[in-house]
């Protein structure tokens, strides 16, 4: 008889455990209001990402179409993985003295790891992580990227 | 489950679980030596996500080689970066900011939280229960965001450099973790409700997988596995780094050193990561958040090694100089690879079910294993 009394006991000790755990799953179901799962891609115009978020590397412009980068090439050697490439070249001022510029500034989005070094490393915080992360495309080489706009140029007063 | 089917010459099974597993965590290989559903003998394959990051570290500079240590135990990838930033340190002999020292520490134990929240979500997953993973991870996600404003990234944040920390706190940061925490506290009865009252749980985890303080300590295990066992081995207490020494918390120790212990201290480290928050969190110190160092780093000629507690024990970092820009030699011992060398000691004579269930009390990070 003792035997049963304990079969019974245990099955009941177990049963009502097992409901308290689903008491707590029936709470969430039914209040829709704590729900925290988001809709993306719906919610994309909505979508805030903290000014700091990691997405890409960009080199700012302003209006003028013009840069910070002097082409000193600190964020290419604090790259770990040769994310960065710069090509200069020498611009030669009104004073015939030669002086290195930025001709290109290639980016290798495929490589990079978002560590935040060369953002870090630029003396003249000419580029900057900028928040888009949907970088997927069908051809892997339209993830190399120019990051100077055509036709642009070194900001006034930048060293 | 079943891969391949072998038989051994006494009539056992062999079995493959894994390396495509999803019981695994990840690229884990084990192959089960199986006496009807009697596990005899288990034989972990390490080598599918092998980067060989040792190897690559030695070629990049004392600040480059740090951000790929978040891909070793990414789930404590602050914790990893300190343990580099703190050798390198040590080569450089400077004296970190009080108010790095503080923020690192707040950081490292978010970053215990987070781990030691989707541990408990994955381990209740393995053990057939799904509803915790999705509540593990909705706190979870708070601290993400926390994490997302501070730092940038959400996984992998190179946030700690040698010398302090990258950038200042974000200004939202004291607010939003005050409200992290006050939430945090009051959902740790659910979890208890959910899962740690549960008797299919218990029956599943007591006197399973148990572990002697001798054998913990021989099989080198370190962390929860370890004080689980009874086994005294928190470097925040033992050896205490940044300003864990001024901080009063609790090493959470358990004797039975079976699956139902190692869950107790998780729990209990939660706890106490709570209040270590609480502690600090008030209590940031102003001034510089990062020490001047030279734009390029190299260490004098030696051997430096540090230690830091990970959400999984004790990671080591030693770093050999030639007295160059990049180390000679880097080597890291993780706290994963000897948690993992004792499972198939805790196994034997347990069931192929069990065996799961053990692997997830042990918060197997494959890639922290298999560098
Ligand atoms: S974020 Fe890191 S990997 Fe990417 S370009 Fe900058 S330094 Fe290189
Ligand atoms: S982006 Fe900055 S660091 Fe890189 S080349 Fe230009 S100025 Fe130098």
């Amino acid at each position: 008889m003792s035997f049963i009394k304990e079969y019974i006991r245990t099955v009941y000790r177990a049963v009502s455990s097992l409901l308290k755990g689903m008491k707590l799953t029936g709470y969430y179901f039914t209040h829709h209001k704590e729900i925290i799962t988001q809709n993306y891609p719906e919610n994309r115009d909505t979508l805030n990402l903290p000014e700091r978020f990691r997405g890409e590397v960009v080199l700012t412009h302003n209006e003028d179409n013009e840069h910070r980068c002097t082409g000193c090439t600190a964020c290419e050697l604090a790259c770990p993985n040769g994310t960065i490439k710069i090509i200069t070249q020498f611009d030669v001022n009104e004073e015939g003295k030669k002086k290195k510029a930025l001709n290109t500034f290639i980016y290798h989005l495929e490589l990079c790891t978002m560590c935040n070094l060369c953002i870090v490393a630029c003396p003249t915080d000419a580029i900057k992580m900028a928040q888009n992360f949907e970088h997927s495309v069908y051809d892997r080489s339209k993830l190399t990227k120019t990051l100077n706009a055509p036709g642009s140029k070194l900001m006034e007063g930048v060293e | 489950m079943i891969e391949e089917v072998g038989t051994s010459t006494d009539g056992d099974l062999i079995i493959n679980i894994g390396p495509q597993h999803p019981s695994t965590h990840g690229v884990l290989h084990l192959v089960v030596t199986l006496n009807g559903e009697t596990v005899k003998k288990v034989e972990p394959h390490l080598g599918y996500i092998h980067r060989s990051i040792e190897k690559m570290c030695e070629s990049l500079s004392y600040r480059q080689f740090i951000y790929v240590t978040s891909r070793m135990d990414y789930l404590s990838s602050h914790i990893n970066n300190l343990g580099c930033a703190h050798a390198v340190e040590k080569g450089l002999q400077v004296e970190i900011p009080e108010r790095a020292q503080v923020i690192r520490v707040l950081m490292s134990e978010l970053t215990r939280l987070a781990s030691h929240q989707l541990w408990w979500g994955a381990m209740a997953m393995d053990i057939g229960a799904i509803t915790p993973f999705f509540h593990a991870f909705r706190e979870r996600e708070m601290i993400n965001d926390i994490m997302e404003e501070t730092c940038g990234a959400r996984l992998t944040m190179n946030y700690m450099v040698p010398g302090g920390v990258m950038y200042d706190l974000h200004p939202d940061f004291q607010k939003k973790v005050k409200e992290f925490v006050q939430f945090f506290r009051s959902k740790f009865d659910e979890y208890d409700e959910l899962l740690t009252g549960n008797v299919i749980f218990q029956a599943r985890t007591k006197n399973v997988g148990i572990i002697s303080k001798e054998d913990a300590i021989s099989y080198g295990c370190t962390g929860p596995v370890a004080r689980a066992a009874g086994v005294s081995c928190d470097v925040r207490k033992l050896f205490p780094y940044d300003v864990y020494g001024k901080l009063q918390f609790d090493e959470v120790l358990m004797e039975a050193g079976d699956s139902f212990a190692r869950y107790q201290v998780r729990m209990g480290e939660m706890r106490q990561s709570l209040s270590i928050i609480d502690q600090l969190i008030d209590n940031i110190p102003e001034g510089e958040f990062q020490a001047k160092t030279k734009a390029v780093l190299k260490l004098p000629k030696g051997e430096y090694y540090s230690i830091v507690e990970t959400a999984r024990g004790e990671l080591g970092v030693y770093i050999i100089s030639e007295g160059g820009m990049t180390p000679y030699r880097i080597k890291f011992r993780s706290p994963g690879f000897s948690n993992l060398s004792a499972l198939d000691h805790m196994a034997r004579g347990s069931k192929i079910g069990d065996l799961v269930a053990i692997m997830g009390t042990l918060d197997l990070v494959i890639p922290d294993i298999d560098r």
